[in-house]
């Protein structure tokens, strides 16, 4: 009897226990956790439990409140903002107009910001009153109020970052559900929860534990074995697996990026090619491509085929802009008609990952059919990073984790004078075009816009061959309840319960 | 003995500041460039780029740079982690326990296997216990460490349920658990360094036993047990020892793929990160501490050796 009451014990110990705690595995580990500072993905997903921003975005890709209640353009260059009343920092002091002001401009001022770039439209930030900022901009812009539901709207305490330096990161104090209270360095950074949170009814998980595992196979492994009730990126490989399990859930959503072929045009030496300097050869060697064949044998035929940038999910995709079908014969008639010797020799740099290199090597069969022979470079990430922005390439397999807004996923990699546009790839019509529906506000004239854009960078001039768009697959314990997956593929501690 | 100790620390100084310049010139043949890595999506601002070549001193020559980090290095100071921001002395002396622990682990598994299989394989030689012994030391020499380290995984902790698939509690906080995520990782290293020791011992033993002083032991009428034991054992650990400080500096240096496996956070995943990221400061200060370690495992060897053999003791 004493021993089954013993046993007993231990079982309900051992439940609230683990009750009081969610594990949550990442694929690795965050970078500094300073939201003016940080740069990667996963970072994004602790800052999700420990700094609220001023708006978020819902499922449905739209924006929301959060920090802010709402928010009204005076004019296309003046948006006013209405903050939440009560809200306090994890250091007991209150969010109100100063402290936005006080991080937007630690945004735009502090040297090694990496969200200058994202608001660099801002010309001003003033406080009406406690509860209303006014924020001037250089020029209208459809795309700003979408850099506030990432970590340029997040919102720091002044006391803690003034005193706390470029030191911040080590323990940020936020507005967010929880609050960071120890880190590992490359193996797990806890959360625990923030009792005056604004909407604190909303949080009920004690203590959120991110587990930092490198590795997919293991990272399954803990979840199936019960030693992580979360998991932030599961291989398409595993769902099958996952789903078996009767005590595992998954949750599959578009991302909000893509993968994409970058095509060296006008970046150097290596552009001096059929490939580079003829857009019918360019068109050739996508027709050659079969999207839905490589997604089935890479990944399932789980991800989604495109020739466009934003997925469909969001409100801005083109409907009716799709992926030319397979054509060989019209794609060896370009080659005749170019009169380019066949098979023509062509490069990919590939960074070095299992599958984009399988995807690489189906998408080498598909080519030789059509009269190229492709050459597999595979790179390892940080060297293929740095050929891309020299030119040292001719195609280059890349992916793009993408932005709510359409402007994150075109304007830096097609516009002329675009950071990111490794090809160099250039036309006044479509840099004209770009330009205006960063202005526009009105949502189907700026999808016309974007039509028109993709008619000529893509269709026509061919300078990109987007080839799909990835999932998020989060996998969780049955244990956890509540979850909502966003396109953004970060995990909401809002809602989430855990039995 | 302490001119000796003194004339092995004047060898060792030298030693350093060449590898110190080493370590710092071959990372500048690295391809791929940290600013780059450093501003992750934001690569194309040319801007951020400047800023970040600023701020970590990229845009000055190299021997400003290596000046600079000699400097600060001989004021204790390893400088920043350009990913995280944190002190790398301080990753460094997180990290050296967790490696510690493991290569101890690791090491003690590998001895209480090898050494013993070594010798039982020495006086069984040309019979089947021979065989086997020399079959499990191939199996272990030739098996991939993460191959076994994730068929461990699946069996222990996904079918089993018995041990955690991953993660690392430290000692101090909960020895039953940190036991309990350390042996799968220790194993697997310890399965490689018994199989290299076994072959070792085996090879040192058979020579002893063919001495003079064997048979002389024998012909006295020594009981065998001894004759193994307290006369061919004992010679035969000379380069043994030797082997077995050099596998366990390895094992100090980080065992990469099984601390990726089992996401183990020590010396080994904290430079394969830092190299992927072009984290030079961190590179430079786990591949110096490694230095350090190793040179201190030497001067550990040379003084077990004094303690074996009295003869280099009077030398």
């Amino acid at each position: 009897m004493f021993r089954r009451i013993a046993a007993l014990a231990l079982l309900l110990t051992a439940s609230a226990a683990s009750a009081q705690n969610l594990r949550i595995g990442l694929r690795e580990d965050p970078d500094i956790m300073d939201p003016t500072l940080a740069r990667t993905f996963v970072g994004r997903i602790v800052f999700a439990a420990v700094c609220d921003k001023l708006f978020d975005i819902n499922a449905q890709l739209e924006i929301i409140p959060q920090l802010a209640t709402g928010h009204a353009w005076d004019d296309p260059k003046t948006l006013r903002i209405t903050l939440r009343p009560g809200v306090k920092f994890h250091d007991g002091e209150a969010m109100d107009a100063e402290a936005v002001r006080y991080s937007l401009n630690r945004h735009l001022t502090m040297q090694g910001s990496f969200r200058r770039g994202e608001i660099n439209t801002i010309e001003s930030v003033e406080v009406t009153d406690p509860l209303t900022v006014l924020i001037r901009l250089r020029e209208p812009s459809a795309a700003f109020l979408a850099q506030l539901t990432d970590r340029a709207g997040m919102i720091v305490s002044p006391r803690a970052a003034e005193a706390a330096g470029r030191n911040f990161g080590l323990r940020p104090i936020c507005a967010g559900p929880y609050r960071l209270t120890e880190r590992v360095a490359q193996d797990r950074i806890v959360v625990e929860r923030f009792a005056e949170y604004w909407n604190a009814a909303s949080t009920t998980i004690p203590r959120i534990t991110y587990q930092v595992i490198s590795d997919s196979t293991v990272r399954l492994a803990n979840l199936q074995s019960g030693a992580l009730e979360m998991v932030q990126s599961i291989d398409p490989d595993d769902v099958a697996a996952v789903r078996r399990n009767s005590r595992l859930r998954i949750n599959i959503t578009d991302e909000l990026g893509y993968q994409s072929i970058t095509l060296n045009i006008a970046n150097g030496p290596r552009a001096q090619t059929p490939m580079g300097q003829d857009p019918r050869v360019r068109a050739a060697f996508e027709l050659a491509l079969d999207r839905q064949v490589i997604n089935q044998v890479v990944y399932e035929g789980m991800y989604t085929p495109t020739a466009q940038p934003v997925p469909p999910t969001n409100p801005l995709h083109v409907p009716g802009f799709q992926p030319e079908p397979r054509n060989l014969d019209r794609a060896r008639a370009l080659l005749r008609e170019v009169g380019v010797r066949t098979p023509l020799a062509v490069e990919m740099t590939v960074p070095n990952s299992p599958d984009l290199r399988q995807a690489a090597e189906v998408m080498q069969a598909m080519l030789r059919e059509a009269g190229f022979e492709l050459r597999i470079n595979t790179m390892e990430f940080a060297s293929s990073l740095q050929a891309a922005t020299r030119g040292e390439f001719e195609t280059y397999l890349l992916g793009w984790s993408g932005r709510v807004d359409p402007d994150g996923n075109t304007w830096t990699f097609i516009h002329s004078r675009g950071p990111s546009n490794d090809g160099r790839y250039a036309n006044p019509e479509v840099d004209r075009l770009l330009d205006a529906a960063r202005l526009e506000q009105d949502p189907a004239r700026r999808r016309d816009l974007y039509a028109q854009i993709y008619a000529i960078a893509i269709r026509q001039d061919r300078s990109r061959i987007y080839l799909w768009h990835r999932k998020n697959i989060v996998a969780h314990s049955t244990r956890v309840t509540g979850f909502t997956a966003v396109a953004d593929g970060l995990i909401r501690v809002q809602g989430l319960r855990l039995q | 003995m302490i001119s000796w100790f003194l004339r092995r620390l004047g060898q060792i100084l030298p030693t350093l500041l060449i590898l110190s310049f080493g370590i710092f010139a071959l990372q500048q043949l690295m391809p791929g460039d940290p600013a780059l890595i450093l501003a992750g999506e934001e690569r194309g601002d040319p801007a951020v780029l400047a800023q970040i070549r600023a701020e970590l001193m990229l845009d000055r020559p190299l021997l400003e740079q290596y000046g600079h980090w000699l400097w600060r290095l001989l004021h204790g100071d390893f400088g920043f982690s350009w990913r995280i921001r944190v002190p790398v002395g301080e990753l460094l002396l997180d990290k050296l326990p967790v490696t510690a622990q493991l290569a101890s682990m690791s090491f003690i598994i590998g001895v209480a296997i090898g050494v013993p299989a070594g010798v039982i394989s020495a006086v069984a030689k040309d019979k089947p216990l021979d065989w086997l012994m020399n079959a499990v030391a191939l199996f272990g020499i030739s098996m991939p460490n993460f191959w076994l380290g994730i068929m461990m995984i699946l069996l222990f902790s996904v079918q089993l349920g018995w041990l955690p698939p991953s993660g690392y509690v430290p000692l101090w906080e909960d020895p039953w658990q940190s036991l309990a995520t350390t042996i799968m990782p220790a194993f697997v290293l310890g399965t490689g360094v018994a199989s290299v020791l076994m072959r070792h011992t085996r090879a040192a033993m058979l020579g002893a036993l063919e001495q003079d002083y064997i048979r002389t032991a024998r012909a006295k009428g020594v009981v065998e047990r001894s004759v193994i034991a307290r006369h061919a054992l004992r010679n035969a650990l000379i380069p043994v020892v030797t082997l077995g400080t050099i596998e366990f500096g390895r094992l100090l240096a980080g065992a990469v793929l099984t601390e990726q496996i089992f996401s183990i956070p020590g010396f080994g995943k904290l430079v394969v990160d830092a190299v992927f990221n072009r984290d030079y400061p961190v590179v430079q200060g786990v591949v110096l501490a490694t230095a350090l370690i190793f040179v201190a495992l030497s001067l550990v060897a040379d003084i077990l050796y004094m303690l074996i053999n009295p003869r280099l003791r009077a030398a």
